[in-house]
């Protein structure tokens, strides 16, 4: 499943990335394997949406989203 | 006298770093640029409890010394970089205690360095209140720092911070946080010898970003690429190896010392705040009426001290007309010097009022909120969520905004934001707009509040926005890149706004207009004033004397040769004939030589058109000096027809003209100077002269036809 599936108010936990590249600026952001994630809300027009992950909120794009695999 | 010590200020944005430089330099401090780019460097002075003084450097925000914008390059440049005349001494980093962990990665990256630090833990009032408890002591003998709670909203702690300073030692003692040399083995020991550096860390910093480092030289830029090839080095999964392995670390530190309380969230809040100002109907409601606002507040509450200064002037010129003998070089300090002054200064009031708005709405976190929401509307556009500050900034004046657009990590989207934000209606138009909506709109109200000056005004402002996404749009289909961005961004929890912050950042751009614009403004102000009192040869003579023959003193009374041929003089003088000369091009628009000679001086600044018509009335004007600009457009009369100059046609086909044409010689700069060449810029000046040529032609033609 991948974070861009969930639905605001839905959790889950980090299993890897599709991206290398990507993965570098998420876990840099706290995005780490392991890690849960709740999702907060999607923007008005339907992207991007925000997360909270390790204690505080980030926003980023469904796309981006889609390359983080959860368990 | 020994040197000053340099301190640097290193955090993840939001950290608290600016309030801290604030508190700790106060107004002892100064923004210049790093050398070769153009990212602000804020330097000031401390004194420290021993009255010892020390220089305090804040360097731009970062998650991680592997940088995603130029703004970021710039840490990871002054800290690597031993010979940086920036490279600090001693490091502050500055932690959010609510969210230390994410905090301390870029901490490990930076004590790795080995540069002597003092982690100044900031926010510990909201981390308690958010049930989070941090055992201070045990994570200083963790680390091997000093670790100061402080708050820089409160300014608690700063003392003991400054005290920490003074007996920091020379050399680092901080502990190492991970096995760097097992990430690359060998390949880091190889670049260490080669390149003669002892820091592990750095050699390893140096193979990641050789290419990308100015302070090397194309021959170790080589030597460094080569080695790197022959053990066949892959950048990102050796970051992405040393991440997790930083992250290892501080798990293995934080789990004794930082504890939860069971229960507590501190989210919960700013959540309930989000769902209402990022939601689908209400956070635009909001957003524009936050917009409303804004604009409103910038007419109505600035009126009243525009009014005083402009008096003021008016009063000013009066006395010195009468107190200084009649002569040149009092005309020139009266209608070419403080005409030109009353001209930036009566800006004053607007400029602060506007940035007060803009650095709330920053400080409160409401604008990453507007950034969240805008995204995708944005990226329709070809623009990046990331582009609304710079855009809205552009509401204040596009040469920051421009700068500003250096946090957008995709070069197209960049590209295309600095190529749009001179169209946003800068706080330049907005002294042209107000004078010319003075002339051609009542003041109304209407529905008993809504004032009508102010509607137009905003309007005004809409059609720049429309404009500035309609162009972009068109750019999007014409600009091509393949490159990728991100847009993974923190959305800090709402707090209040720092009012000392707020009121320093206004001080500072009141500041920065009232010398940076106002010398400009000022020397055109004198050089028009020069250009329009005189002509080549004796030209002017000659066309006053014309009207000195019997055919025209039988025909008209004294007062009216005297206006005649002031005039006339005008008309002989340089401004006159250069005006002249541009007349037959722009009298389809509406406009005559005069407004010629104001669109020419506008190239300079648009504001600068305030100042010319000043002068070039008060040239005209029966008495001088005793009727404020607008009185004096406003009996303005065409001498051949006698009707007046500025009717609401001609009012608002030259607003057209300034909302569209690019009239601001700081602009082009910044642009040149941010995209290293000068196709944009000429691009750009093309494509907005062209637009506001036609938009005006247009407004002109079609309000000349309805009335």
């Amino acid at each position: 499943m991948k974070l861009s599936q969930l639905e605001p108010g839905q959790s889950g936990i980090i299993k890897e990335f599709t991206d290398l590249a990507m993965s570098v600026k998420l876990m840099e952001m706290g995005c780490l394997p392991g890690e849960p994630i709740h999702v907060e809300r999607v923007a008005p027009f339907g992207d991007p949406m925000a997360i909270t992950v390790s204690g505080y909120q980030l926003s980023l794009r469904k796309l981006e989203a889609s390359t983080i695999i959860l368990r | 006298m020994r040197c000053d010590r340099k301190i640097a200020l290193v955090g993840n944005p939001n950290s608290g770093k600016s309030t801290l430089f604030n508190i700790l330099t106060g107004l002892n401090q100064k923004i210049g640029n790093f050398p070769g780019v153009t990212v602000d460097k804020k330097v000031g002075h401390c004194t420290l409890l021993d009255d010892s003084r020390i220089r305090v450097i804040d360097l731009p925000g970062t998650y991680s010394l592997y940088p995603k914008s130029k703004d970021e390059r710039i840490v990871m440049e002054t800290l690597i970089d031993k010979k940086n005349t920036t490279h600090p001494d001693v490091i502050i980093f500055v932690a959010d205690a609510s969210n230390l962990r994410r905090n301390l990665l870029l901490y490990t990256q930076v004590a790795d360095l080995k540069i002597p630090v003092i982690i100044a833990l900031n926010m510990m009032d909201l981390a308690s209140k958010s049930g989070i408890e941090i055992a201070i002591d045990a994570l200083s003998n963790k680390l091997g720092v000093q670790v100061i709670p402080i708050s820089a909203r409160n300014s608690e702690g700063i003392d003991q911070l400054k005290q920490a300073i003074q007996y920091t030692s020379e050399i680092p003692v901080q502990v190492d946080t991970i096995q760097v040399s097992e990430l690359a083995p060998g390949l880091v020991e190889r670049i260490a010898e080669e390149m003669h550096i002892n820091g592990p860390y750095i050699a390893l910093q140096l193979v990641h970003q050789y290419d990308r480092l100015s302070f090397l030289s194309t021959t170790d830029r080589s030597r460094i690429g080569a080695i790197a090839q022959a053990f066949s080095f892959h950048s990102q999964k050796v970051q992405a190896a040393e991440i997790i392995a930083r992250y290892n670390f501080i798990n293995d530190v934080l789990f004794d010392t930082l504890k939860l309380k069971e229960g507590a969230k501190r989210e919960t809040v700013s959540n309930r705040i989000d769902a209402i100002l990022t939601h689908k109907v209400f956070g635009f409601v909001i957003f524009f009426a936050v917009l409303f606002l804004v604009f409103q507040s910038i007419f109505s509450w600035s009126a009243f001290p525009m009014d005083l200064i402009k008096e003021l002037f008016i009063w000013l010129g009066n006395v010195g007309h009468q107190l200084l003998p009649v002569g040149v070089l009092t005309n020139l300090l009266i209608d070419g010097v403080l005409a030109g002054l009353s001209g930036v200064l009566v800006f004053v009031p607007q400029i602060a009022i506007l940035f007060v708005f803009i650095s709330i709405l920053e400080d409160t976190g409401y604008m990453s909120r507007v950034t969240f929401m805008m995204d995708k509307i944005m990226r329709k556009v070809g623009l990046n969520g990331k582009s609304v500050v710079p855009l809205i900034g552009g509401f204040a004046c596009a040469v920051p905004s421009i700068m500003s657009t250096r946090n957008i990590e995709n070069w197209k989207d960049r590209m295309i934001t600095i190529m749009v934000t001179p169209l946003v209606s800068c706080s330049a138009r907005l002294p042209v707009y107000t004078l010319l909506i003075s002339l051609a709109v009542p003041n109304q109200r209407v529905l008993g509040f809504i004032n009508m000056q102010g509607l137009v005004l905003m309007a005004m402002y809409v059609l720049s926005m429309v404009s500035a996404l309609l162009v972009a749009w068109l750019m999007k289909q014409m600009v091509r890149s393949r490159e990728r961005g991100y847009f993974i961004m923190e959305l800090p929890v709402y707090r209040m706004p720092r009012w000392n912050n707020v009121l320093l950042t206004m001080y500072q751009k009141v500041k920065a207009f009232v010398f940076e614009a106002g010398k400009v403004i000022v020397a055109v102000s004198i050089v028009l004033w020069v250009l329009a009192s005189y002509g080549p040869a004796d030209s002017q003579e000659r066309a006053e004397r014309v009207y000195e023959s019997s055919t025209y003193t039988e025909k008209y009374t004294p007062q009216e040769i005297e206006r005649l041929k002031a005039s006339a003089k005008l008309e002989y003088s340089y401004a006159g004939i250069l005006g002249r000369a541009i007349e037959p091009v722009i009298k389809p628009l509406g406009f005559d030589w005069k407004i010629g000679i104001a669109l020419i001086t506008s190239f300079a600044a648009r504001e600068v058109f305030v100042g010319t018509m000043a002068v070039i009335y008060s040239v005209d004007a029966d008495e001088a000096n005793t009727e404020s600009v607008q009185q004096k457009m406003r009996s303005a009369k065409n001498p051949d027809t006698g009707l007046p100059v500025f009717t609401t046609a001609v009012a608002f086909s030259l607003m057209i003209f300034y909302a569209f044409a690019m009239q601001c010689m700081s602009t082009l700069a910044v642009v040149y100077r941010e995209t290293k060449s000068w196709r944009w810029p000429a691009i750009q000046f093309g494509y907005m002269t062209v637009m506001a040529y036609f938009a005006s032609l247009f407004v002109y033609f079609c309000l000349n036809r309805i009335g």
